[in-house]
C-alpha cells in the first residue's frame, strides 16, 4: 500500500499525464472553497480482466461544482466514474493502478464502506429496494448504526432531493408506487440521506422523460452548495447545461478536461471537437 | 385434396387429439384420488377425529390426535433441522462460492434429492437410533430434516439470483458491506419466494412415510416430549390400511383425506400467493 | 501504484491460521465462513449417508460377496440372504411404470407445451405440479382398495383371456402383483415425465418451429420430426428421472406388490421390491447380519438411483443450457 501525501496531492495540479492534454481546471464562479479539489485522480489505469479500459487518466474534480464526464458508449466514463468509490470492486477480475485521492486522502486505504458513505451513487436506472419510501431513504443511516430521529433526516433527504412535497403523504407505501422520475429522485434523496461529500451520477437521466431530466438538473443546481457533483452522461446538451468542467473521454484515454464553457466553445483536441460537433459517436 | 394430404391431415388431427387425451388422463387423475378420498373419508371425519385417541378395535369412535400433533412435531423438527441449513447453503451459492464448490453442492443436492426417502430412514436409523438404542420423535425429524435441505437450499439460490444487480450495487454504494447487503435487501427481496420454497418442502415431506417406519416409529397414544416413538398421519394411514380391521380401513380413508387436503391447500396457497407478482421490479 | 484487492475465493488466499485470522476480522468473512459450512454441511450429509450405508453393510458384504446379487433365497431364520428376487421385483415394477408413463407423460407434455392454447396449458401444468405432490401413501392406499380388486375381477381376467398366450400374463389373477405395482407407480411418476418432458420441449427456439410450419408441414409434422427430436436428450433424462423414482418409491409399492419374494415371469405373480422388503422388515430385523444385508439393499437402491440421477440432470443441462436438444454431430 503507498500513502498519499496530501499537500503534494493537493498541489499537484500541474503533475499531468503524459497522455492526456489537461487544462488546468479555473473555474469563472465565486462560490467559496471553488479553488480547492476535493478528489484527484493521478494516473489512473484500469483493467477488466486483460481488457485495458482506462489509460493513464488524470483528473480532478472541483469541491462544489458539476463535473461531467462525456464521450461515446464504451469511452469508460462509467467505469471512470465508479472507480471513484470503488464499486469497481463488486466485479470480479478487475484490477486497479495509480491514484486516487478524496482530500487528499488514497482512497484506497479508506475503509471501502466508509468512502462510499462520503461517495454516494445515483444510478443509470432508478434502483429504488422493495421497500417503503421511508425506509428507502432512511437505509443508508440504518446500516451505519444511525441513533437518534430518523424522521427528521428523512425529511431532510427528501426535501433536498425535492421529493418531500410529492410523497409526504404516503411515506410507509412501496418505493415501486412512484413514477421513474420520483423514483430516481428517492435513489438521490436515498444517497443524500447519509451526507455525502461527493455524488456520483452514472446517466441518471438516460431512463426519464424531459419533464423529469429537467426536474433531476434543477436540483443538481440546488445541490451543488452543499455536495460535490460527478455526472456521466451520454447528453452532451446536458453536460453544457449542469456542468462547471466537462471531461471527454475516448476508448479509454481522457482526451480533453476543461472548464465546461471552453470545452463547447473552443475546444483544443481535434477529437473533442469532432465529438461535440456531432461527427461521430 | 390429394390422397397424400388427406392423410396428413388426418394423422395431424388423430396426433393432436391423442396427446390432448394424454393430458386428459394425466390431470384426470388428481381429481379422481381427490373426489375418491372424500367419498370413502369424508363421512367419517368429526371433531373427535381431531381431538381424540385412536379408540381399541371394535370400539367406535376415536381420533388421530396423536398422529396429527406427532406430524406437526416432525415437521416442526425438520424445519429446524433442514431450513437454516438450505437457507444459508443457497445464500453461499449464490452470494459467496466460487465455481468449484458452488458446482459440486449444487450437483450434490440435486442427487440427494433422487436418494429415495426409505434410504434416508436408514441413514437417520443408523445415526441417531443406533446410538440412542430406541425409535424417536427426534430420528424421524432428522430424516425429514435433511430431505428439506436439498430443496430448501436450490430454491433459495435461484431465487436470490433473481434479485436485481442494480439493487445490490444500491447497497453497496450507500455504504452497506456484503452481508448488511444481502441481510437487508436481497434477502427481503427474495424473501418470498424462499417462504415458498421451504413450505413446499416441508408439505412434500409431510406427506412421507418410508422414513418414518423404522425411526418415529409409531405410538398408539401420546408421545411426550421428543424422546420418544411418535405416531405420524402416514405412518397411521399405511398401518391402518393394510391392517386387518374393516374399522381401520375407515379411519385410514379419513387420514388419508386430511393428509391430502393438507398437502394439496398448502400447494395450491403457496403457488397462488408467489404467482401473485415479484417483489421487486424485474429489469 | 497500489492493485485493488478483489474478491478474492478461499483458493486463493492462504490457509494458515494467521491468515484465516487476519480474514476473520471482517463481518463478510464471518458470513462467508458460516454460509460455507451450511452448504459443506450437504457435502458432509452426502459423505455421511454413503458412509455409514458401506459401513453398517459391512457384515453381510464380507459374508455373502458378490453372490448376494444372484441368490434367489431369502431366509432370515438360517441366515441366508439374497437380493436377486427384490432387485428382479424392483426392475420389473420400474419397467411395467415405464412403458406406460412415458408414452402417457411425453404425449401430456407436447400437448401443453405445442398445442394447447397457453391458459390451459398453465392450468393443467399446474394440477400436474399438485400431483407430483401427492403423496405416495395416498397412492397405495388407493391401490389396495381400488385398483387391487378391479384388477382381480376385471382387467387381469380381461389380459388373460386376449393375450394369455404371453407368458407374461400367465397365471391366477391375484390383483396383487408385478403389474399393479407397476400400473401404481406408472401413475405416480408421469406428472415427473411430464413437467420435464415439456420444459426441454419449451427450450427448443421458436424459429425451429416457424421454419418446419413455414415449409408446409403440418402442426403435428414439425413437432414430431423438428421439436421433439430436438429435445430428445432432455426427454430421455425425464425418463431416467421417472425411472430413478420409480426404482426408490416405496409405500405405494408396498401395499400392492404382494411382499413376496418369487422371481416370476407372468406380470400377474405377487412378488417384492428393495423398497418394500426395508419398508417391511427393517424395523423388526433381528441379528447384525439381518440387520446388514438390509441395508446393503439400501446401498444397492442408493447406488442405483444415484447413478440414474446424474445421468438424468447431466442430460437435462445439456439439452436445456444449449437451448437446443440439437446434438453436435
Amino acid at each position: 500500500m503507498d500513502f498519499a501525501f496530501p499537500l503534494m496531492a493537493n498541489s499537484g495540479a500541474a503533475a499531468a499525464s503524459s497522455s492526456a492534454k489537461i487544462t488546468a481546471h479555473t473555474p469563472a464562479m465565486t462560490t467559496p472553497g471553488a479553488n480547492t479539489l476535493r478528489m484527484k485522480v493521478t494516473k489512473l489505469n484500469f483493467y477488466y480482466g486483460k481488457n485495458h479500459a482506462l489509460h493513464n487518466v488524470s483528473m480532478d474534480v472541483a469541491t462544489n461544482r458539476v463535473t461531467a464526464m462525456i464521450g461515446p458508449s464504451g469511452c469508460g466514463k462509467s467505469t471512470l466514474l465508479r472507480t471513484l468509490n470503488r464499486m469497481h470492486e463488486t466485479l470480479r477480475h478487475t484490477r486497479l493502478e495509480g491514484e486516487i485521492t478524496l482530500d487528499g486522502v488514497n482512497i484506497l486505504t479508506l475503509d471501502v464502506t466508509k468512502l462510499r458513505r462520503m461517495v454516494g451513487m445515483v444510478f443509470q436506472k432508478p434502483n429504488p429496494f422493495p421497500k417503503s419510501i421511508y425506509e428507502n431513504v432512511a437505509y443508508g443511516l440504518r446500516i451505519n448504526g444511525h441513533k437518534g430521529r430518523l424522521d427528521d433526516a428523512v425529511e431532510k433527504s427528501l426535501r433536498r432531493a425535492a421529493l418531500w412535497d410529492e410523497v409526504k403523504d404516503k411515506l410507509q407505501k412501496s418505493a415501486y408506487a412512484l413514477s421513474g422520475g420520483q423514483q430516481q429522485r428517492l435513489c438521490i434523496a436515498r444517497a443524500l440521506a447519509v451526507d455525502p461529500e461527493v455524488l456520483l451520477l452514472d446517466e441518471p437521466c438516460s431512463a426519464l422523460d424531459p419533464v423529469n431530466t429537467a426536474k433531476i438538473e434543477e436540483l443538481l443546481f440546488e445541490l451543488k452548495p452543499s455536495c460535490t457533483l460527478v455526472i456521466v452522461t451520454h447528453n452532451m446538451q446536458q453536460a453544457a447545461r449542469v456542468s462547471d468542467s466537462t471531461a471527454f473521454m475516448l476508448n479509454g484515454d481522457l482526451i480533453e478536461f476543461s472548464p465546461t464553457g471552453t470545452m463547447f466553445t473552443t475546444p483544443s483536441d481535434p477529437r473533442t471537437e469532432a465529438y461535440i460537433t456531432g461527427r461521430f459517436g | 385434396m390429394s390422397v397424400r394430404l388427406m392423410w396428413r391431415k388426418s394423422l395431424n388431427a388423430f396426433m393432436l387429439s391423442l396427446t390432448g387425451l394424454c393430458a386428459l388422463l394425466t390431470v384426470s387423475a388428481l381429481f379422481f384420488i381427490l373426489g375418491y378420498l372424500v367419498w370413502n373419508g369424508g363421512k367419517d371425519l368429526s371433531w373427535s377425529f381431531f381431538t381424540h385417541l385412536p379408540a381399541p378395535v371394535g370400539e367406535p369412535g376415536g381420533g388421530m390426535a396423536n398422529a396429527i400433533l406427532g406430524t406437526l412435531k416432525l415437521l416442526l423438527l425438520a424445519a429446524l433441522i433442514g431450513v437454516p441449513i438450505g437457507l444459508l447453503g443457497g445464500v453461499y451459492l449464490a452470494e459467496f462460492g466460487g465455481r468449484t464448490v458452488p458446482f459440486l453442492v449444487r450437483y450434490t443436492a440435486d442427487l440427494l434429492n433422487g436418494v429415495p426417502s426409505i434410504v434416508i430412514g436408514i441413514f437417520a436409523y443408523a445415526l441417531v437410533v443406533m446410538p440412542m438404542h430406541h425409535f424417536s420423535t427426534l430420528a424421524g425429524g432428522f430424516a425429514l430434516g435433511i430431505m428439506v435441505i436439498p430443496t430448501v437450499l436450490r430454491n433459495t439460490e435461484s431465487f436470490l439470483r433473481d434479485v436485481p444487480r442494480a439493487l445490490r450495487e444500491g447497497a453497496f454504494a450507500l455504504g452497506a458491506n456484503k452481508w448488511k447487503m444481502i441481510a437487508t435487501v436481497v434477502l427481503p427481496a427474495a424473501s418470498r419466494g424462499i417462504l415458498t420454497g421451504v413450505l413446499l418442502a416441508l408439505a412434500r415431506v409431510a406427506g412421507e412415510t418410508a422414513p418414518l417406519l423404522f425411526t418415529a416409529f409409531g405410538n398408539r397414544y401420546w408421545s411426550p416430549g421428543w424422546n420418544q416413538p411418535t405416531s405420524s398421519l402416514p405412518v397411521v394411514i399405511y398401518t391402518y390400511a393394510t391392517g386387518p380391521y374393516e374399522d381401520w380401513h375407515q379411519q385410514a380413508w379419513a387420514a388419508g383425506l386430511v393428509l391430502l387436503g393438507l398437502v394439496l391447500l398448502t400447494n395450491i396457497m403457496v403457488r397462488a400467493f408467489l404467482t401473485r407478482g415479484s417483489a421487486y421490479e424485474r429489469t | 501504484m497500489a492493485t485493488t484487492p478483489n474478491a478474492a475465493t478461499p483458493a486463493e488466499l492462504g490457509w494458515s491460521p494467521q491468515a484465516l485470522l487476519r480474514r476473520l476480522r471482517g463481518a463478510d468473512e464471518i458470513a462467508h465462513l458460516i454460509t460455507f459450512i451450511a452448504a459443506a454441511t450437504l457435502l458432509l450429509i452426502t459423505v455421511l449417508l454413503v458412509f455409514q450405508l458401506w459401513t453398517h453393510s459391512a457384515e453381510s458384504r464380507a459374508k455373502f460377496g458378490w453372490s448376494f446379487f444372484v441368490t434367489k433365497t431369502w431366509d432370515p431364520v438360517a441366515g441366508d440372504f439374497g437380493a436377486l428376487p427384490f432387485i428382479y421385483g424392483t426392475l420389473v415394477t420400474s419397467a411395467v411404470a415405464l412403458v406406460i408413463a412415458v408414452p402417457l407423460g411425453v404425449g401430456a407434455a407436447i400437448f401443453l407445451a405445442e398445442l394447447a392454447p397457453p391458459k390451459l396449458s398453465s392450468s393443467l401444468t399446474f394440477v400436474s405440479d399438485l400431483l407430483a405432490a401427492v403423496p405416495s401413501v395416498i397412492y397405495g392406499l388407493l391401490g389396495v382398495f381400488l385398483l387391487v380388486p378391479v384388477m382381480r375381477t376385471t382387467i387381469q381376467p380381461a389380459l388373460k383371456s386376449t393375450l394369455g398366450f404371453l407368458p407374461l400374463f400367465k397365471g391366477p389373477a391375484y390383483g396383487i402383483g408385478f403389474l399393479t405395482a407397476g400400473i401404481v407407480l406408472a401413475i405416480m411418476v408421469v406428472p415427473f415425465v411430464l413437467s420435464v418432458s415439456r420444459e426441454v420441449l419449451l427450450a427448443v427456439p421458436r424459429d425451429q418451429r416457424e421454419a418446419a410450419l413455414a415449409l408446409g408441414a403440418t402442426k403435428w409434422e414439425s413437432t414430431w420430426k423438428v421439436v421433439v427430436p430436438a429435445a430428445r436428450i432432455g426427454i430421455f433424462g425425464s425418463v431416467f428421472l421417472a425411472l430413478a423414482r420409480a426404482l426408490g418409491e416405496t409405500m405405494a409399492v408396498t401395499m400392492v406388490v404382494g411382499n413376496n419374494p418369487i422371481i416370476s415371469g407372468s406380470l400377474f405373480s405377487p412378488g417384492y421390491s428393495i423398497a418394500a422388503v426395508l419398508a417391511n422388515e427393517f424395523s423388526e430385523a433381528t441379528g447384525n447380519l439381518y440387520l446388514s444385508a438390509l441395508i446393503e439393499l439400501g446401498l444397492v437402491l442408493f447406488l442405483l438411483t444415484f447413478v440414474l440421477n446424474g445421468l438424468a440432470r447431466l442430460l437435462i443441462l445439456v439439452t436445456t443450457a444449449r437451448g437446443s436438444g440439437v446434438l453436435p454431430s
